[in-house]
């Protein structure tokens, strides 16, 4: 529990932080160390799988990406303008006013009688190692239970690929012309 | 006591969240906004797999003898969503190299003026 608390006091910091500092690079590696805080977190939460795809995927990739993305736009740091954002202060504090509100009804953090946990967690927890054979039961339901969502991330993960390569194919082609 | 214990992860989830949609917001360059809107989808990951924490309970992965497992159903669908931001934060960063080199600059601000020239 003290852990949890730490945990989520770095991540507001880190977050903070990166909302106020203008320069780039150090906004994409303050990113890169909340989002390991993040898979530290998802440790604590028991969530282990979830864990290293966040340390793999979300800080990995996803920090290349925006390196490469600044490389290439050749972006050094945020201009600032004088134009207050009142209006997004506004409404991100509106809807959060309106979030912590609905929270109030919440089930309560690790609570094992919650919802959420009583409906087909349980069927999938005893039965299957029976029906599936694996011991890991996240990957028993990624891959069988719940094959077709896999499914369905290939193909967003394929629309994304297609995309990516049509848009940056072309400057190529345009810098040869 | 109980209720701020039991409440605070969900309440620090919000406070991330509304960080990273005032980022989205706020910031003019486009690289910090899609850091916004990642700080936003990973807020809404911690928030899942809160949910599916139970108390005494260990990583769902099972060893034979009787034990508490957390619940595995958010994790998988967290799992899918990890991958499927990492898909859409590389689309997006693909359109910013676009309209970098159609705009010269990827500072919304800028980017504006020079579509309303």
């Amino acid at each position: 529990m003290i852990v949890n608390i730490i945990l989520l006091a770095f991540l507001l910091t880190t977050a903070v932080y990166i909302s106020r500092i203008t320069i780039l690079f150090g906004a994409v590696m303050i990113y890169g160390i909340y989002s390991l805080l993040c898979a530290t977190m998802f440790v604590v939460l028991d969530a282990v799988d979830v864990a290293f795809t966040e340390a793999a995927v979300g800080t990995g990739i996803s920090t290349i990406l925006m390196l490469s993305a600044l490389s290439l736009t050749g972006s050094r740091i945020e201009i600032t303008h004088k134009r207050k954002p009142i209006m997004a202060l506004c409404a991100s504090l509106g809807l959060g006013a309106a979030l912590l509100w609905g929270t109030s009804d919440m089930p309560h953090f690790a609570d094992a009688s919650a919802p959420a946990n009583l409906h087909v967690a349980p069927y999938y927890l005893e039965e299957s190692s029976e029906q599936i054979g694996i011991p890991n039961v996240v990957t028993s339901v990624l891959a069988s239970y719940r094959g077709y969502d896999t499914l369905g991330e290939v193909v967003v993960i394929f629309t994304a690929g297609i995309g990516v390569i049509s848009l940056l194919g072309r400057t190529t082609r345009r810098r040869e012309d | 006591m109980t209720t701020f214990l039991g409440l605070l992860n969900y309440w620090v989830v919000i406070a991330l969240m509304m960080t990273g949609l005032y980022i989205v917001i706020a910031a003019s360059n486009y690289i910090k906004k899609i850091i916004g809107l990642n700080i936003f989808q990973t807020a809404v990951f911690i928030m899942y797999i809160s949910i599916g924490k139970v108390s005494g309970g260990t990583a769902p992965i099972l060893t034979g003898q009787p034990e508490i497992y957390s619940n595995p159903l958010p994790h998988v669908l967290i799992l899918t969503a990890i991958v499927v931001g990492v898909a859409t934060t590389a689309l997006g960063l693909a359109l910013i190299v676009r309209i970098r080199s159609a705009f010269g600059t990827i500072d919304d601000h800028d980017v504006r003026e020079s579509v309303n020239e």
